[in-house]
């Protein structure tokens, strides 16, 4: 029987359902994991999608013929039961299960494990083939507690304020910039400025209902005037990772430059991007949670399609998991 | 070891040069003397473990570690491939301890005195045990550092003079009484930070040479330097910088790596025996024939560099003289404070009573103008020299590089275009990418490797670099990847000498990339007949 899912120019490719799952090449029918641009893109004749995932593609893809599905809720597509779970990636991401002829296959996209308050969490779901994400695949990559996180990062603030500083903290606009601001939510009653392009992305997650820390533009001339005047010392901003080095920070007149990744785990990440503080905070599953899903899924085969998969496909191979890699267009980006 | 950790991060954060000497004036005001002590030593660039003194080989650390930490070999491999520091690589893979099984905290000082030195050179299981026992019991940070110890350097971003700024902010001492004291092998301890920290003249400050004044690279025209009239100009040779110390008529010489060279050039300690005068000089030590023109080649005077004690044939084959470029100290009295041509007419005069052909000026270069100045030094590749000094006349010897009053206006380096071969993952704030590579030039229809350079290329250049060679990577063996043979690069090298451990037949002197030449095909990169034609 040939593969459920196939490797095919256009993208991830059922045959049995003649569906796309994440296409980079305009297709006829995607289903998609999650609003990150390398996941979502424009271009497609119908998009599926998670109910939580629908305003973050009206947000970055705008208007398209979606076809909205709740998680768990099977949908046929051709001779294709297709199912959407939570992966725990972002607002809305879902892990994408295809049966057909009595096999199950699960895409998982990009997911994480660890408790995340703006998103579902992952489901385990029992699968013969595993496709999943590598993108932190070696044993130096395990996340350290995020509330732990949370509270270095407002010490940080702290400290920044006690030297007339600004903190400026850079984490992706669609995820992270928010799942930051739910974890600060417990440890700070200050609001934190945020980026234009963060902002957007804010008010969606508001919009569907997820408690965030509270905020301010910067750009916003009444409520930031205070902050602008004290070159908005002692706040805390968050901008995405392209402002870095940009004519944007002009208006901080001293300050303290921050990132939030999974990549902040290596010094010398941090140290190549000029910043004086790295945050391990990752949207991605650490090598751990990634032999522990693969385990839990209970799959005989395991395909890696991004990131480093040399390592995680070897590790299987050693311990009897058949395991392969698939070359993606997805990025690594956390 | 937590107080010292905090440092470590401390400095290992800041971008600031200011924020790093706060950081280490406030820990050297807190910590107890006996870690102080060793934490000054550690981040001069001294090392707890060596060749005499073993406590974990490299090779044993990933072994050990690969175990204590369940992970398999070659996995700690691709790892320490992607994180570029090995003590950092094993302070990620092992598990963080909880709460119930961290160690309580023990000082530095004791950490390296009672726990690492008492293991060194004992079995391997011995020191294994306590190397985990140690990884067992210390939080991320600490577990970080104590591997740093383990591995050898900090490479945490602090020169020996940002230290020895804070110590002097921290205690009044002028820096160069600091630096001077620091000079040579110390051991750490209380006593030695005590006198280090002194305002009393010691006994030991008489038997130091002096921090060497170190020139920078002339970047701008010589035109911007004002009249020539204000600067001597010298040739620079290429050749050991040394301190010939002459005191109460006992010679030492000092190499500018801070090492004695005691009894490797008995030439000249026995030129400087025959002065009446005790003194300092600065200079230059040269392998130099007695009547040619010029001095030889740099590859004859390595041949003595390590030769303690050197028999009458290496006498003969390469006799070294010194070439005496300022005075330091006469009769005991530190002149660094007196403008330079003061300080030169004295030397000349101290060496005039004294004509040996084995310790002699270093000639002044008299030209009208800057012009002339250019002129003379295109004559610079035949006189075997590497262009000019220019010191300010009115200038003191001050310590370390500091700009402005010392230039070196070398010449322009021979260049090649040679093809990237290899490449490797760099270290410290470059250890996540590709940045040592090496080239190779054509010998026939092959390419042979020829040089190694780490650096020239802008941030943007190493990013695209970077991108390009794991796209065509050829072959990966263990940290280094070979690369299609397609992208050629302009290097420039001060010399090239014929050498049979090399595979090319040739070795070149510092070898860095001036440009990329995208422009170029590969089949156009030199050929190995023109660089050997080139050797001296």
């Amino acid at each position: 029987m040939p593969d459920l899912v196939q490797l095919r120019p256009e993208g991830l490719y059922c045959p049995a359902g003649d569906f796309y799952i994440d296409p980079w090449r305009p297709v006829a029918t995607a289903v998609l994991t999650h609003g990150h641009g390398d996941h979502a893109r424009v271009g497609m004749g119908q998009y599926h999608t998670s109910a939580a995932g629908l305003p973050i593609l009206q947000w970055r893809l705008g208007e398209q013929r979606y076809h909205v599905h709740e998680y768990g809720e099977v949908f046929q597509l051709g001779a294709a039961r297709v199912s959407l779970h939570p992966a725990g990636h972002v607002l809305g991401s879902a892990q994408v299960r295809v049966e057909a002829g009595g096999e199950v296959w699960v895409v998982s996209g990009d997911y994480k494990r660890q408790p995340d308050p703006t998103c579902a969490p992952f489901e385990v779901v029992p699968c013969d083939t595993f496709i999943t994400e590598a993108t932190f695949g070696l044993p130096i990559y395990r996340w350290p507690d995020t509330a732990q996180v949370a509270r270095d990062i407002v010490q940080w603030r702290d400290h920044c304020a006690a030297r007339g500083e600004a903190a400026i903290l850079y984490c992706y606009a669609l995820g992270k910039a928010q799942r930051v601001l739910a974890e600060l939510a417990p440890y700070t009653d200050r609001p934190v400025f945020l980026h234009g392009a963060i902002a957007t992305g804010v008010d969606v997650y508001r919009g569907a209902g997820i408690a965030l820390a509270a905020t301010e533009l910067v750009a916003d001339d009444g409520a930031a005037a205070g902050a602008r005047a004290a070159g908005f010392a002692g706040e805390l901003i968050l901008a995405p990772p392209s402002a870095a080095g940009s004519a944007w920070l002009r208006r901080f007149r001293r300050a303290q430059h921050g990132f939030a990744s999974g990549w902040m785990r290596l010094r010398g990440n941090r140290r190549r991007r000029n910043m004086d503080r790295g945050f391990v905070v990752s949207d991605h599953a650490d090598w751990p949670d990634l032999l522990r899903t693969i385990r839990e899924t209970g799959a005989s085969r395991v395909i890696a399609t991004h990131g480093d998969t040399d390592a995680l496909v070897r590790t299987l191979n050693e311990s009897g998991v058949a395991a392969e890699t698939l070359a993606t267009h997805y990025g690594e980006d956390d | 070891m937590k107080r010292f950790a905090d440092l470590y991060q401390e400095l290992d954060r800041s971008t600031a040069t200011s924020d790093k000497r706060a950081a280490l004036v406030a820990y050297f005001g807190a910590a107890p003397p006996r870690d102080a002590a060793w934490a000054l030593y550690l981040l001069a660039g001294g090392k707890i473990t060596g060749a005499r003194r073993k406590v974990a080989g490299s090779a044993e650390l990933r072994a050990w570690a690969a175990e204590a930490s369940n992970t398999a070999p070659w996995l700690l491999d691709a790892s320490y491939d992607q994180v570029g520091d090995l003590a950092e690589t094993l302070a990620l893979l092992m598990p963080d301890p909880d709460a119930a099984a961290l160690a309580p905290d023990r000082g530095l000082a004791d950490w390296i005195e009672e726990t690492l030195l008492p293991v060194a050179n004992r079995d391997e299981a011995e020191r294994r045990a306590v190397v985990v026992d140690a990884w067992r019991g210390l939080a991320f940070g600490e577990r970080l550092v104590f591997n740093k110890l383990l591995t050898g350097a900090l490479r945490v971003g602090v020169s020996q003079r940002m230290v020895q700024q804070a110590l002097a902010e921290m205690s009044g001492i002028p820096i160069a009484r600091i630096a001077q004291r620091m000079l040579g092998t110390w051991q750490p301890s209380p006593a030695f930070l005590r006198d280090l920290l002194s305002a009393e003249e010691l006994p030991g400050d008489r038997q130091q040479p002096y921090p060497f004044f170190l020139a920078s690279p002339l970047e701008a025209e010589p035109a911007t330097l004002g009249a020539p009239e204000e600067w001597q100009i010298e040739w620079k040779w290429d050749g050991i910088r040394a301190q010939l110390i002459r005191r109460h008529a006992e010679v030492a010489l000092w190499s500018r790596g801070e090492e004695r060279l005691d009894g490797r050039f008995p030439e000249v300690e026995a030129a400087a025996a025959e002065l009446d005068t005790d003194c300092v000089i600065d200079g230059e030590l040269l392998a130099w024939q007695d009547d040619a023109a010029e001095p030889m080649p740099f590859a004859a005077l390595q041949t003595r560099i390590q030769r303690l004690k050197p028999g009458p044939k290496w006498l003969a084959e390469a006799p070294v003289k010194m070439l005496a470029y300022d005075l330091l100290e006469r009769d005991g009295a530190d002149l660094r404070e007196l403008p330079q041509h003061e300080r030169r007419a004295q030397l000349e005069a101290l060496l005039a009573r004294h004509p040996d052909p084995r310790l002699t000026v270093s000639p002044l270069v008299r030209v009208p103008g800057w012009e002339a100045a250019a002129a003379l030094r295109e004559e610079s590749r035949a006189r075997g020299v590497e262009g000019f000094m220019l010191k300010r006349a009115s200038a003191p010897y001050q310590s370390g590089r500091r700009r402005g009053d010392w230039w070196k206006w070398k010449i322009d380096p021979l260049t090649i275009d040679a093809v990237l071969l290899y490449a490797q993952a760099g270290h410290g704030r470059r250890s996540t990418l590709y940045t040592d590579y090496t080239f190779g030039v054509w010998d026939g229809e092959t390419l042979v490797p020829i040089a190694k350079a780490y650096s020239g290329l802008d941030d943007k250049e190493i990013l695209e670099l970077d991108r390009w060679l794991r796209a065509h990577t050829r072959e990966r063996f263990g940290p280094v990847r070979s690369v299609e043979p397609v992208q050629v690069f302009e290097l420039g090298f001060e010399g090239v000498n014929l050498s049979r451990r090399h595979k090319s037949g040739v070795a070149v002197r510092f070898p860095r990339i001036l440009r990329w030449r995208r422009d170029k095909p590969a089949a156009e990169a030199d050929q190995l007949d023109a660089l050997k034609a080139l050797a001296r």
